[in-house]
Protein backbone atom coordinates (compact mmCIF):
# COMPACT_ATOMS: atom_id res chain seq x y z
CA UNK A 1 0.00 0.00 0.00
CA UNK A 2 1.98 2.86 1.34
CA UNK A 3 5.27 0.98 -0.04
CA UNK A 4 5.48 3.72 -3.24
CA UNK A 5 5.80 6.64 -1.10
CA UNK A 6 9.12 4.71 0.24
CA UNK A 7 10.88 4.82 -2.96
CA UNK A 8 12.69 2.06 -3.07
CA UNK A 9 13.93 1.69 0.50
CA UNK A 10 12.58 -1.60 1.38
CA UNK A 11 9.66 -2.80 3.30
CA UNK A 12 8.52 -0.49 5.18
CA UNK A 13 8.10 -0.91 9.05
CA UNK A 14 3.93 -0.82 8.95
CA UNK A 15 3.57 -0.13 12.71
CA UNK A 16 5.32 3.11 12.19
CA UNK A 17 3.54 4.08 9.05
CA UNK A 18 2.28 7.32 9.86
CA UNK A 19 4.60 10.22 8.97
CA UNK A 20 5.22 13.28 11.52
CA UNK A 21 4.03 16.83 9.23
CA UNK A 22 7.77 17.94 9.15
CA UNK A 23 8.78 14.51 7.26
CA UNK A 24 11.61 13.74 10.00
CA UNK A 25 12.36 10.55 11.57
CA UNK A 26 10.52 9.44 14.69
CA UNK A 27 14.04 9.81 16.54
CA UNK A 28 14.30 13.55 15.44
CA UNK A 29 11.13 14.18 17.16
CA UNK A 30 10.16 15.72 20.35
CA UNK A 31 9.36 12.79 23.15
CA UNK A 32 5.40 13.79 23.34
CA UNK A 33 5.18 11.90 19.45
CA UNK A 34 6.66 8.61 20.58
CA UNK A 35 4.15 9.20 23.76
CA UNK A 36 1.27 9.43 21.91
CA UNK A 37 1.76 8.01 19.08
CA UNK A 38 -0.89 8.02 15.79
CA UNK A 39 -0.12 4.32 14.74
CA UNK A 40 -2.90 1.79 16.59
CA UNK A 41 -0.08 -0.32 17.30
CA UNK A 42 1.93 1.83 19.08
CA UNK A 43 -0.88 2.85 21.18
CA UNK A 44 -1.01 1.51 24.83
CA UNK A 45 -1.87 4.85 26.46
CA UNK A 46 -4.76 4.07 29.12
CA UNK A 47 -6.52 6.80 29.42
CA UNK A 48 -8.47 8.41 32.39
CA UNK A 49 -12.03 7.79 31.13
CA UNK A 50 -11.07 4.35 30.12
CA UNK A 51 -9.57 3.68 33.77
CA UNK A 52 -12.12 5.32 35.65
CA UNK A 53 -14.96 3.50 33.84
CA UNK A 54 -13.06 0.25 34.10
CA UNK A 55 -12.74 1.37 38.43
CA UNK A 56 -16.55 2.64 38.76
CA UNK A 57 -17.84 -0.71 36.81
CA UNK A 58 -16.35 -2.99 39.10
CA UNK A 59 -16.89 -1.53 42.30
CA UNK A 60 -20.41 -1.78 40.73
CA UNK A 61 -20.05 -5.01 40.46
CA UNK A 62 -18.51 -5.80 43.54
CA UNK A 63 -21.38 -3.77 45.47
CA UNK A 64 -24.34 -5.64 43.39
CA UNK A 65 -22.50 -8.49 44.45
CA UNK A 66 -22.22 -7.83 48.20
CA UNK A 67 -26.01 -6.84 48.20
CA UNK A 68 -26.66 -9.98 45.84
CA UNK A 69 -25.22 -12.36 48.54
CA UNK A 70 -27.23 -10.54 51.06
CA UNK A 71 -30.62 -10.95 49.34
CA UNK A 72 -29.48 -14.59 48.75
CA UNK A 73 -28.70 -15.46 52.42
CA UNK A 74 -32.11 -13.79 53.43
CA UNK A 75 -34.40 -15.76 51.75
CA UNK A 76 -32.11 -19.19 52.17
CA UNK A 77 -34.20 -21.76 54.34
CA UNK A 78 -32.45 -22.21 57.29
CA UNK A 79 -32.22 -26.06 57.59
CA UNK A 80 -34.91 -27.41 60.70
CA UNK A 81 -32.80 -27.84 63.85
CA UNK A 82 -31.58 -31.23 64.48
CA UNK A 83 -33.27 -33.35 66.70
CA UNK A 84 -31.64 -34.81 69.66
CA UNK A 85 -30.50 -37.91 69.67
CA UNK A 86 -29.11 -41.08 72.50
CA UNK A 87 -25.27 -41.54 71.68
CA UNK A 88 -24.25 -42.73 74.94
CA UNK A 89 -24.88 -44.14 78.65
CA UNK A 90 -22.84 -42.28 81.27
CA UNK A 91 -21.83 -45.77 82.59
CA UNK A 92 -20.33 -46.75 79.51
CA UNK A 93 -17.65 -44.78 79.67
CA UNK A 94 -15.51 -44.13 82.88
CA UNK A 95 -13.75 -40.63 82.96
CA UNK A 96 -11.05 -40.17 80.71
CA UNK A 97 -13.10 -42.77 78.49
CA UNK A 98 -13.94 -42.02 74.95
CA UNK A 99 -16.92 -42.98 71.93
CA UNK A 100 -17.41 -42.76 68.51
CA UNK A 101 -20.44 -42.16 67.13
CA UNK A 102 -22.28 -40.71 64.49
CA UNK A 103 -24.96 -37.40 64.83
CA UNK A 104 -26.60 -36.99 62.57
CA UNK A 105 -26.61 -40.33 61.30
CA UNK A 106 -24.57 -40.69 58.57
CA UNK A 107 -22.32 -37.77 59.64
CA UNK A 108 -19.01 -38.11 59.56
CA UNK A 109 -17.52 -39.98 62.97
CA UNK A 110 -17.42 -37.92 65.88
CA UNK A 111 -15.97 -38.32 69.33
CA UNK A 112 -17.53 -38.50 72.89
CA UNK A 113 -14.93 -37.94 75.42
CA UNK A 114 -15.97 -38.19 79.80
CA UNK A 115 -13.75 -35.37 80.74
CA UNK A 116 -15.37 -35.35 84.46
CA UNK A 117 -17.72 -36.98 86.78
CA UNK A 118 -21.25 -35.58 84.32
CA UNK A 119 -18.59 -33.50 81.93
CA UNK A 120 -19.23 -34.87 78.28
CA UNK A 121 -17.50 -33.03 75.52
CA UNK A 122 -18.04 -34.29 71.86
CA UNK A 123 -16.31 -32.98 68.61
CA UNK A 124 -16.01 -33.93 65.18
CA UNK A 125 -13.09 -36.55 64.61
CA UNK A 126 -11.80 -34.93 61.42
CA UNK A 127 -9.01 -32.91 62.19
CA UNK A 128 -9.34 -29.49 60.32
CA UNK A 129 -6.47 -29.80 58.89
CA UNK A 130 -6.50 -32.36 56.22
CA UNK A 131 -8.87 -34.45 58.04
CA UNK A 132 -7.08 -37.47 59.99
CA UNK A 133 -9.29 -38.42 63.14
CA UNK A 134 -8.25 -37.09 66.11
CA UNK A 135 -7.26 -38.97 69.42
CA UNK A 136 -8.41 -37.50 72.68
CA UNK A 137 -5.43 -37.53 75.06
CA UNK A 138 -7.36 -36.65 78.26
CA UNK A 139 -4.23 -36.41 80.37
CA UNK A 140 -3.20 -33.23 79.16
CA UNK A 141 -6.41 -32.12 78.46
CA UNK A 142 -5.96 -32.15 74.95
CA UNK A 143 -7.21 -33.57 71.32
CA UNK A 144 -4.49 -35.44 69.54
CA UNK A 145 -3.84 -35.58 65.68
CA UNK A 146 -1.39 -37.64 65.01
CA UNK A 147 -0.45 -37.40 61.28
CA UNK A 148 1.28 -33.56 61.55
CA UNK A 149 1.85 -33.08 65.41
CA UNK A 150 -1.81 -30.89 65.75
CA UNK A 151 -3.21 -30.39 69.28
CA UNK A 152 -6.60 -29.01 70.20
CA UNK A 153 -7.98 -27.96 73.33
CA UNK A 154 -10.24 -30.50 74.97
CA UNK A 155 -12.84 -28.08 76.48
CA UNK A 156 -13.33 -26.32 73.66
CA UNK A 157 -11.89 -27.79 70.50
CA UNK A 158 -9.56 -24.90 69.44
CA UNK A 159 -5.99 -25.60 67.41
CA UNK A 160 -3.31 -24.81 70.04
CA UNK A 161 -0.47 -26.30 68.52
CA UNK A 162 0.57 -27.74 65.04
CA UNK A 163 -0.66 -26.89 61.74
CA UNK A 164 -4.56 -26.76 62.54
CA UNK A 165 -5.89 -23.33 62.03
CA UNK A 166 -9.62 -23.64 62.72
CA UNK A 167 -11.55 -25.38 65.86
CA UNK A 168 -13.13 -28.40 66.14
CA UNK A 169 -16.79 -28.15 65.27
CA UNK A 170 -18.38 -29.42 68.32
CA UNK A 171 -21.39 -31.49 69.25
CA UNK A 172 -23.94 -30.01 71.58
CA UNK A 173 -24.73 -32.49 74.37
CA UNK A 174 -26.54 -32.76 77.51
CA UNK A 175 -27.03 -35.54 80.36
CA UNK A 176 -30.41 -36.45 81.20
CA UNK A 177 -31.28 -39.39 82.87
CA UNK A 178 -28.04 -41.39 82.84
CA UNK A 179 -28.09 -40.83 79.28
CA UNK A 180 -26.15 -38.82 76.89
CA UNK A 181 -27.68 -37.20 74.26
CA UNK A 182 -26.16 -34.88 71.50
CA UNK A 183 -28.23 -31.85 70.92
CA UNK A 184 -26.91 -30.04 67.73
CA UNK A 185 -24.25 -29.47 66.41
CA UNK A 186 -21.93 -25.68 65.72
CA UNK A 187 -20.03 -24.99 62.94
CA UNK A 188 -16.39 -24.44 62.94
CA UNK A 189 -15.67 -21.47 64.19
CA UNK A 190 -12.05 -19.72 63.67
CA UNK B 1 -7.24 -8.43 9.92
CA UNK B 2 -6.14 -5.10 7.99
CA UNK B 3 -7.51 -4.22 4.75
CA UNK B 4 -5.79 -5.85 1.56
CA UNK B 5 -2.42 -3.39 0.76
CA UNK B 6 -3.35 -4.36 -3.17
CA UNK B 7 -6.86 -2.68 -3.39
CA UNK B 8 -7.03 0.79 -3.27
CA UNK B 9 -9.75 3.47 -3.78
CA UNK B 10 -10.05 5.49 -6.35
CA UNK B 11 -12.13 8.96 -6.66
CA UNK B 12 -13.04 10.37 -10.16
CA UNK B 13 -15.66 13.40 -9.27
CA UNK B 14 -15.56 13.81 -13.33
CA UNK B 15 -17.68 10.31 -13.14
CA UNK B 16 -19.94 12.04 -10.35
CA UNK B 17 -23.99 12.06 -11.43
CA UNK B 18 -24.97 13.34 -7.99
CA UNK B 19 -27.75 10.42 -7.54
CA UNK B 20 -26.73 9.96 -3.88
CA UNK B 21 -26.23 6.46 -4.14
CA UNK B 22 -23.02 6.13 -1.96
CA UNK B 23 -24.41 8.55 0.73
CA UNK B 24 -27.62 5.96 1.32
CA UNK B 25 -24.82 2.77 0.85
CA UNK B 26 -22.62 5.08 3.55
CA UNK B 27 -25.54 5.03 5.99
CA UNK B 28 -25.49 0.92 5.63
CA UNK B 29 -22.20 0.18 6.65
CA UNK B 30 -21.99 -1.58 10.46
CA UNK B 31 -19.08 0.86 11.55
CA UNK B 32 -21.32 4.00 11.83
CA UNK B 33 -24.65 2.78 11.17
CA UNK B 34 -27.78 5.28 9.97
CA UNK B 35 -25.07 7.85 9.80
CA UNK B 36 -23.03 9.07 6.52
CA UNK B 37 -20.00 9.73 6.35
CA UNK B 38 -19.45 10.90 2.75
CA UNK B 39 -19.72 14.63 1.57
CA UNK B 40 -21.18 15.09 -1.72
CA UNK B 41 -20.49 18.52 -2.76
CA UNK B 42 -21.85 20.72 -5.79
CA UNK B 43 -19.11 22.08 -7.50
CA UNK B 44 -20.96 25.02 -8.43
CA UNK B 45 -24.47 24.92 -7.89
CA UNK B 46 -25.66 27.82 -9.86
CA UNK B 47 -24.37 26.89 -13.11
CA UNK B 48 -23.48 23.05 -13.16
CA UNK B 49 -25.43 20.31 -12.10
CA UNK B 50 -21.74 18.79 -11.40
CA UNK B 51 -21.16 16.96 -7.87
CA UNK B 52 -18.06 15.78 -6.29
CA UNK B 53 -17.88 13.37 -3.39
CA UNK B 54 -15.48 13.03 -0.89
CA UNK B 55 -14.35 10.08 1.37
CA UNK B 56 -11.65 10.21 4.03
CA UNK B 57 -8.93 10.30 1.98
CA UNK B 58 -6.34 8.45 4.91
CA UNK B 59 -3.27 10.71 4.58
CA UNK B 60 0.01 8.97 5.85
CA UNK B 61 0.36 12.49 8.36
CA UNK B 62 -3.19 12.44 9.50
CA UNK B 63 -4.22 16.62 10.85
CA UNK B 64 -7.12 15.22 12.12
CA UNK B 65 -4.98 13.18 14.39
CA UNK B 66 -2.62 15.42 14.72
CA UNK B 67 -4.48 18.59 15.92
CA UNK B 68 -6.58 15.90 18.42
CA UNK B 69 -5.58 16.84 22.18
CA UNK B 70 -7.08 13.55 23.51
CA UNK B 71 -5.13 11.52 21.41
CA UNK B 72 -8.19 9.71 20.33
CA UNK B 73 -7.48 9.69 16.45
CA UNK B 74 -5.81 6.35 15.56
CA UNK B 75 -4.24 5.04 11.94
CA UNK B 76 -4.08 1.27 11.69
CA UNK B 77 -1.41 -1.17 10.25
CA UNK B 78 -3.18 -0.73 6.97
CA UNK B 79 -3.03 3.15 6.47
CA UNK B 80 -6.39 3.24 7.16
CA UNK B 81 -7.69 6.32 9.86
CA UNK B 82 -10.31 5.26 12.13
CA UNK B 83 -13.42 6.94 13.86
CA UNK B 84 -12.29 8.67 17.17
CA UNK B 85 -11.66 6.35 19.91
CA UNK B 86 -15.18 6.94 21.58
CA UNK B 87 -13.49 6.61 25.45
CA UNK B 88 -11.20 9.39 24.59
CA UNK B 89 -12.96 11.54 22.33
CA UNK B 90 -13.81 14.66 23.72
CA UNK B 91 -16.05 16.54 20.87
CA UNK B 92 -13.63 19.74 20.91
CA UNK B 93 -14.16 19.65 16.65
CA UNK B 94 -10.64 20.43 16.32
CA UNK B 95 -10.54 17.68 13.76
CA UNK B 96 -13.96 18.65 11.50
CA UNK B 97 -12.14 22.23 11.32
CA UNK B 98 -8.53 20.99 10.49
CA UNK B 99 -8.62 18.47 7.96
CA UNK B 100 -8.29 20.01 4.67
CA UNK B 101 -10.51 17.65 3.21
CA UNK B 102 -13.39 18.04 5.35
CA UNK B 103 -14.22 14.69 6.44
CA UNK B 104 -14.62 14.14 9.91
CA UNK B 105 -17.99 14.90 11.38
CA UNK B 106 -18.91 15.75 14.31
CA UNK B 107 -21.88 13.70 15.90
CA UNK B 108 -22.97 16.36 18.77
CA UNK B 109 -25.50 13.49 20.23
CA UNK B 110 -22.72 11.22 20.95
CA UNK B 111 -20.20 13.36 21.76
CA UNK B 112 -18.35 11.48 19.59
CA UNK B 113 -16.04 12.37 15.88
CA UNK B 114 -16.74 9.70 12.98
CA UNK B 115 -15.56 9.61 9.80
CA UNK B 116 -15.15 7.43 6.90
CA UNK B 117 -12.85 4.21 7.52
CA UNK B 118 -12.96 3.25 4.29
CA UNK B 119 -15.98 0.68 5.88
CA UNK B 120 -13.48 -1.24 7.73
CA UNK B 121 -15.72 -3.61 8.67
CA UNK B 122 -15.93 -4.57 5.45
CA UNK B 123 -12.21 -3.87 3.95
CA UNK B 124 -11.09 -5.79 6.47
CA UNK B 125 -12.15 -9.11 5.12
CA UNK B 126 -11.46 -8.32 1.29
CA UNK B 127 -15.22 -6.80 0.28
CA UNK B 128 -15.60 -3.33 -1.18
CA UNK B 129 -16.65 -0.41 0.98
CA UNK B 130 -20.27 0.09 0.62
CA UNK B 131 -19.93 3.29 -1.67
CA UNK B 132 -17.82 1.76 -3.58
CA UNK B 133 -20.14 -1.11 -4.16
CA UNK B 134 -22.72 1.03 -4.85
CA UNK B 135 -21.51 3.79 -6.71
CA UNK B 136 -23.35 3.21 -10.11
CA UNK B 137 -20.77 5.52 -12.27
CA UNK B 138 -18.25 4.24 -10.28
CA UNK B 139 -16.94 7.70 -9.58
CA UNK B 140 -15.98 6.07 -6.29
CA UNK B 141 -13.88 2.85 -6.98
CA UNK B 142 -12.05 0.23 -5.27
CA UNK B 143 -9.87 -2.33 -6.79
CA UNK B 144 -6.41 -2.86 -7.90
CA UNK B 145 -4.47 -0.02 -9.30
CA UNK B 146 -3.70 -2.51 -12.53
CA UNK B 147 -8.03 -3.26 -12.86
CA UNK B 148 -7.84 0.75 -12.82
CA UNK B 149 -5.70 1.88 -15.56
CA UNK B 150 -6.92 -1.46 -17.63
CA UNK B 151 -10.75 0.80 -17.32
CA UNK B 152 -9.63 3.86 -17.19
CA UNK B 153 -7.19 4.33 -20.06
CA UNK B 154 -7.16 8.16 -20.11
CA UNK B 155 -7.23 8.70 -15.90
CA UNK B 156 -4.19 8.26 -14.25
CA UNK B 157 -4.36 8.00 -9.77
CA UNK B 158 -2.90 10.59 -7.95
CA UNK B 159 -2.48 10.69 -4.33
CA UNK B 160 -0.11 13.47 -3.20
CA UNK B 161 -1.05 16.73 -2.26
CA UNK B 162 0.56 19.91 -1.16
CA UNK B 163 -0.80 22.49 1.45
CA UNK B 164 1.56 25.10 1.54
CA UNK B 165 5.11 23.53 2.75
CA UNK B 166 3.30 20.08 4.01
CA UNK B 167 3.39 17.51 1.43
CA UNK B 168 0.94 14.62 2.28
CA UNK B 169 0.43 11.09 0.67
CA UNK B 170 -2.80 9.65 0.67
CA UNK B 171 -3.71 6.10 0.47
CA UNK B 172 -7.19 7.13 -1.18
CA UNK B 173 -6.04 8.09 -5.08
CA UNK B 174 -8.03 10.99 -6.60
CA UNK B 175 -8.32 10.25 -11.21
CA UNK B 176 -6.73 12.99 -12.94
CA UNK B 177 -5.97 13.30 -16.99
CA UNK B 178 -3.52 10.84 -18.05
CA UNK B 179 -1.88 13.72 -20.10
CA UNK B 180 -2.41 16.16 -17.22
CA UNK B 181 1.52 17.00 -16.35
CA UNK B 182 -0.04 17.30 -12.45
CA UNK B 183 1.86 14.86 -10.34
CA UNK B 184 1.01 16.91 -7.42
CA UNK B 185 -2.52 18.37 -6.41
CA UNK B 186 -1.23 21.82 -4.77
CA UNK B 187 -4.34 22.96 -2.55
CA UNK B 188 -3.26 26.24 -1.29
CA UNK B 189 -2.42 27.60 -4.67
CA UNK B 190 -5.65 27.04 -6.37
CA UNK B 191 -7.28 29.33 -3.29
CA UNK B 192 -6.76 32.46 -4.94
CA UNK B 193 -7.64 31.69 -8.10
CA UNK B 194 -11.50 32.65 -9.15
CA UNK B 195 -13.91 29.80 -8.22
CA UNK B 196 -15.50 28.05 -11.82
CA UNK B 197 -18.66 29.96 -13.10
CA UNK B 198 -18.25 32.49 -10.41
CA UNK B 199 -18.36 36.50 -11.65
CA UNK B 200 -17.30 37.55 -8.59
CA UNK B 201 -13.82 36.33 -6.76
CA UNK B 202 -14.69 35.33 -3.06
CA UNK B 203 -11.32 35.69 -2.13
CA UNK B 204 -11.22 37.16 1.28
CA UNK B 205 -7.91 38.57 0.95
CA UNK B 206 -8.40 40.12 -1.91
CA UNK B 207 -7.93 44.25 -1.60
CA UNK B 208 -6.08 43.85 1.89
CA UNK B 209 -2.37 45.14 2.19
CA UNK B 210 0.14 42.26 2.48
CA UNK B 211 -2.75 39.30 2.38
CA UNK B 212 -5.02 40.56 5.22
CA UNK B 213 -2.15 41.35 7.62
CA UNK B 214 -3.46 44.94 8.58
Amino acid sequence: MISRQAGGEGPRDLEHATVPPDGRPLAEQPKWRRDFPIDWALDDYVSRRELVKFVVLTSAALTAGQFWIVLKNAFNRRPPPLAGAPIATVDELSVGGAKTFTYPAGSTPRLLVRTGATAFVAYDQQCTHLQCPVVPAVAQRRLHCPCHDGWFDLETGRPVAGPPQRALPRVLVEVRDGMVYATGVEDSAS
Amino acid sequence: MPALDTLEFFIDAGRCIGCQACIQACTECDTHKGHSMIQLDYVDRAHSTQTAPVVCLHCDSPTCAEVCPADAIKRTEDGIVQTARKPRCIACNNCVLACPFGVPKMQTRMNLMMKCDMCYDRTSVGLKPWCASACPSQALAYGTREEMARLRPHAKPVNTFQFGMQTIHTRVNVMVPRDAPTEIVDVTAAMHEPTIGHDILDDVFMGMPDGGDA
